[in-house]
């Protein structure tokens, strides 16, 4: 099982969501250079939170240009898992591996917060360790985690069971308060709250952990 | 030279929470009849070709894949010389 | 040369004389610049070097203490911290974001240039009156501006504080602290060695950025001052992080020998001042520095402040590999001169020289002025406090929600929830306790760290207002947990050039070393600000300090707020009649004066130790120490986190309303399982510690009773409701 997080310029979370895989969860763990071509000895490969290219123009604009991301286009077309969080849901969007697009936060402003996450479907390889319809709390940090669709894409991501995080609350403005979707086949997520920030007791919280075991959970079914 | 000016607005029916903000603002300051605010970008791109229509096209392509997000904006561009 | 040139430069007559002694002629315009910011008070601390002398800097943690970009202090397992807070005052004054966020990415800059990983920010501000449309301005920009730097550059901001006063109307206060983590080997330091080894500018391409800005900050602020503009700087936090990176790659080879962030005074600064502690010399050519605009003089490109570059001493031949590090990141990284050892600072512009200096002239042997100082009038008028002046009042509930809903004393959140607290995932502490906590990830420790300063204690009574400064923010250290260490002082005062505003400077000081050397905490860096004053109304005096901590086992940390009802709440301390310079007297009946609260340092040294034996002993669930506001506010707000309340019984003599909101020091309140309240008092007997048991932990109901009457009677929910909802009524 090989697990790869990507950096781009400007990420920021990859330490985390390396650590957690390397020192909480012990697997095997490299950083991906966003300039990298050759990925394929990977399972997962995480798009980590941050601010690629400062979010200039708009949020993952840039670096869904990046030369990885073609890699990781044909990566998640044979099926194999990638998750974005929080800028790596934007840059998936960006690039059109989910649908959708990530605005400004209705408050206009950067939240940080501890906030109430719903999981909505345990059907994927990140989720299945949850409980359906649990609620679980999870960290939130960004200033645009607005999720918008359009009333038909919104009506199939709920035909085809796409929506896979919802807040308990409205945070942010999101459509429907979606806080994470996944692709029709299932193996791409995306999602704004940030489930390495809970990964540990120490931290206060370890809701996160179990998606990351989701995903061990998975590799080991194969 | 040419130089593309171009406008990136969001697309009408979506929510503009910033433009909301503003307009509260200016009629808080005494502009009662501002009954809307939009905001969105304006860009500039300096380009070396003389082609007007090599650049429109090229500047069309720009706006299609980086400079505006086609799922919530729509843009406009004039091409002048530089 | 036209008479009085020298003013334009921001010097006075008798400094040109010394130019010119020193230089053996008249100095040309490029040379009158750089000696005009190298020598301008943000620079040279030529007002207040004599005074800062008086700091004690030394002790067995110190690995390096003032004269570098940052402090380091040794935490163990060989590793160390760095430590720095710095000012951007005046910058903020007129353009509040990008001057807050230019503060943040200065000090961010310091704390890497040694070779230290960035790992957490806190910000301490301070503002005027907040109904005031145009301080609202002022404090949505700034927190705006350290959120969208701090956020986007991936360093936490996990902690800070801000007070608002009116004598910081025209006048904020900007001061950003970082720190970061190093091992003993790894340090770097800002010294320009080796005889011909290139001397490279990497980053940001130079403009006509805050040209002049070291002078800007020395001047006070008038109308005219919004004409200066062009002297605010705009950051980009995208090219630090990059830079930051970058940097962080280097360090890992042995291609540098010495680095130095640019800011202040740019590459005048930063090469006089490498030149300077090598002892040695630097030859630079101003065509090859990269620009960002066109037909730069030289002038310029010496004095331009832009941000996010960082100026590199490499070791001779390993320039390529350098470029290739920068060129990943995308950066641009420059060969612009070389180290030479006739301790001059040469300056060509395509083969010309345009200014030739002594490096030492420019960084170390600017004029030292003693200033006169006279204490001001108004101390002895105001420590006078009338009691009979003062009713005590009937309804406390009132009192105490009025308290709450005032500026300085209510929940903070609506900033720090705009600040990135968890990236990197080491806050263990988050924003709102005492102090934030930050784990080591690989050892067991803790780091503590927080900003204290309550200006209004140094504005009627400086001297004990910068004793109580260092005592509050070790008490927040230790509330936590953690050992204090160390210090770095950010001093924020009016214009030095008046006798009594240099009599606060030299009466904090004192009080701050004083405070120093009785709790054995040293001071390894810290700034000075002066002329914070606008037509002649200047700043409460306003010394932050900004201290770190070590816990020894991060499972040990304790947080303030109470855990389980039937916990049983202690005071540890003693309440006394001191209504004095409160919070209360200033928010109830809208006087700022009386005696400032005494403090005794021994005292308080004696009950910090206690603490943390309590702590090493586990037999504390929590420890909120007692400062603005009192100690019902202090109670209040260990309630909020888990909506648990208290019942209280108090019996003294003194003032009801010294007891629930006089501000007396060296007190914190404590709760423990009633299982360990025999050995707590055993303790505490043994120690000789002040205390008294205040009651349980009950209900949902704040309830304190003074004397067998019941004075406080509130549903906590109706208190945090208020708490919260403050700071959101004022600016949204």
């Amino acid at each position: 099982m090989n697990f790869g997080v990507v950096i781009f310029p400007g990420s920021n979370c990859d330490v985390d969501c390396f650590y957690v895989l390397r020192d909480v969860l012990k697997v095997n763990v490299d950083y991906i250079w966003h300039e990298d071509r050759d990925i394929s000895k990977y399972d997962c490969i995480f798009l980590p939170g941050g601010f690629s290219y400062g979010d200039y123009l708009r949020t993952g604009a840039i670096a869904r240009f990046s030369p990885v991301m073609d890699e990781i286009c044909e990566f998640a077309e044979k099926g194999k898992l990638v998750i974005g969080i929080c800028n790596g849901f934007q840059i998936l969007t960006e690039a059109g591996l989910l649908p959708g697009a990530l605005r400004r936060n209705k408050t206009l402003k950067f939240i940080c917060d501890n906030v109430e996450i719903i999981v909505e479907n345990n059907q994927t390889p990140f989720t299945r360790l949850y409980e359906k319809g649990k609620k679980i709390s999870l960290p939130i940090a960004h200033g645009e985690g607005n999720y918008y669709v359009d009333e038909n894409t919104l009506e199939e991501l709920k035909k085809n069971n796409q929506i896979v995080f919802k807040y308990v609350e409205d945070v942010n403005g999101s459509t429907d308060r979606v806080a994470g979707v996944c692709n029709k086949k299932g193996n791409v997520l995306g999602m704004m709250p940030h489930p390495e920030r809970a990964s540990e007791k120490i931290l206060g919280n370890s809701d996160g952990l179990i998606l990351f075991k989701s995903i061990l959970d998975y590799l080991l079914s194969r | 030279m040419l130089i593309a000016k171009i406008r990136v607005m969001s697309k009408k029916g979506i929510a503009d929470p910033q433009g909301l903000a503003v307009k509260s603002g200016l009629n808080t300051m005494g502009f009662e009849d501002v009954m809307d605010v939009r905001i969105g970008k304006y860009i500039e791109v300096m380009i070396k070709e003389t082609d007007k229509e090599k650049v429109r096209e090229q500047v069309n392509d720009m706006c299609k894949k980086l400079l505006a997000n086609p799922v919530i904006e729509d843009y406009f561009f004039e091409i002048v010389e530089g | 040369m036209e008479n009085n040139i020298w003013e334009a430069f921001g010097l006075s007559k008798e400094e040109y004389q010394k130019i010119k002694e020193i230089l053996g002629r008249e100095p040309n315009t490029v040379e009158l610049g750089m000696f005009g910011v190298m020598w301008s008070e943000h620079c040279s601390y030529k007002n207040s070097k004599p005074v800062l002398k008086l700091f004690p800097t030394k002790g067995d943690r110190v690995i390096q203490g003032p004269g570098e970009n940052a402090g380091i202090v040794d935490i163990g397992d060989g590793l160390a911290v760095a430590m720095k807070i710095e000012s951007h005052n005046h910058p903020s004054a007129i353009e509040p974001y990008q001057g807050a966020a230019t503060g943040v990415g200065g000090i961010v800059r310091d704390i890497f240039a040694m070779g230290a990983r960035p790992i957490a920010l806190l910000d301490s501000l301070r503002f005027g009156d907040l109904e005031d449309e145009k301080v609202k301005y002022l404090f949505s920009g700034v927190v705006a501006g350290i959120a969208g730097y701090g956020n986007c550059i991936g360093i936490p901001t996990v902690g800070g504080e801000v007070y608002f006063n009116s004598s910081y109307n025209g006048n904020p206060l900007v001061n950003a602290m970082c720190i970061g983590l190093i091992e003993h080997g790894k340090i770097r330091k800002g010294r320009a060695e080796g005889v011909g080894n290139p001397v490279m500018v990497v980053g940001a391409s130079t403009g006509r950025d805050g040209i002049g800005g070291a002078s800007f900050a020395s001047e006070e602020l008038s109308e005219k001052s919004e004409e200066k503009r062009p002297a605010v700087q705009v950051g980009d936090p995208f090219m630090e992080k990059l830079l930051l990176e970058a940097c962080m790659e280097i360090f890992e080879t042995d291609y540098v020998v010495g680095i130095q962030d640019l800011g202040a005074a740019g590459l005048t600064s930063a090469l006089s001042e490498t030149a300077s502690r090598a002892d040695s010399g630097i030859e630079i050519d101003v065509s090859l520095v990269p620009r960002r605009e066109e037909g730069m003089t030289p002038y310029e490109v010496m004095l331009s402040e832009s941000q996010e570059r960082m100026l590199l001493i490499v070791k001779k031949g390993k320039e390529e590999e350098v470029k290739k590090i920068f060129r990943k990141w995308g950066l641009s990284a420059s060969v612009i001169g070389f180290v030479t050892d006739d301790g001059m600072l040469r300056v060509k512009d395509n083969g010309k020289i345009v200014a030739e200096i002594p490096a030492k002239a420019l960084a170390e042997n600017a004029p030292v002025y003693y200033r006169e100082y006279r204490k001001p009038q108004y101390m002895d008028e105001l420590s006078f406090l009338d009691l009979n002046e003062i009713p005590v009042p009937e309804d406390m509930n009132k009192v105490l929600l009025k308290l709450f809903s005032s500026p300085n004393l209510c929940s903070r959140k609506w900033i720090y929830r705009q600040y990135d607290y968890m990236v990197r995932t080491d806050t263990i502490v988050v924003p709102g306790g005492d102090a934030s906590v930050l784990r080591v990830k690989g050892t067991k420790k803790g780091i503590a760290v927080t900003t204290d300063c309550n200006s209004r204690y140094c504005y009627l009574n400086p001297f004990v207002g910068g004793q109580i400064a260092v005592a509050e923010a070790a008490r927040n250290i230790v509330a936590t947990g953690a050992k204090p260490l160390a210090i770095t002082d950010g001093l924020n005062f009016g214009n030095p050039e008046k006798p009594e505003i240099f009599w606060q400077f030299r009466e904090a000081v004192l009080g701050i070393s004083d405070a120093c050397e009785k709790l054995g905490i040293p001071v390894v860096s810290g700034n000075v600000s002066f002329y914070n004053e606008t037509e002649g109304k200047a700043i409460y005096p306003t010394p932050i300090i900004g201290m770190v901590g070590l816990i020894e086992d991060i499972d040990r940390v304790v947080t303030h707020y109470f855990k389980d009802e039937g916990d049983i709440v202690v005071l540890i301390g003693e309440n006394k009649e001191e209504l004095g310079a409160s919070e209360y007297l200033s928010v109830i009946y809208g006087l700022e004066k009386g005696k400032v609260p005494g403090i005794d340092l021994n005292n308080e040294k004696v009950i910090q130790e206690f603490l943390l034996k309590c702590v090493e002993g586990n037999l504390i669930k929590s420890c909120h120490d007692v400062s603005d506001g009192g100690l019902a506010i202090a109670l209040a707000e260990c309630s909020f986190a888990k909506n648990l309340g208290i019942e209280i019984d108090i019996n003294s003599d003194i003032r009801q309303d010294a007891i629930l909101f006089g501000e007396s020091q060296s007190r914190f309140i404590i709760t423990i399982e009633p299982e360990k309240l025999n050995l707590l008092e055993k303790l505490i007997k043994t120690n000789k510690i002040p205390y008294s048991i205040l009651g349980k932990v009950k209900g949902t109901d704040i309830i304190i009773r003074i004397n067998g009457v019941t004075k406080i009677n509130l549903a906590v929910n109706q208190i945090k409701k208020i708490w919260e909802g403050t700071l959101e009524c004022f600016v949204g």
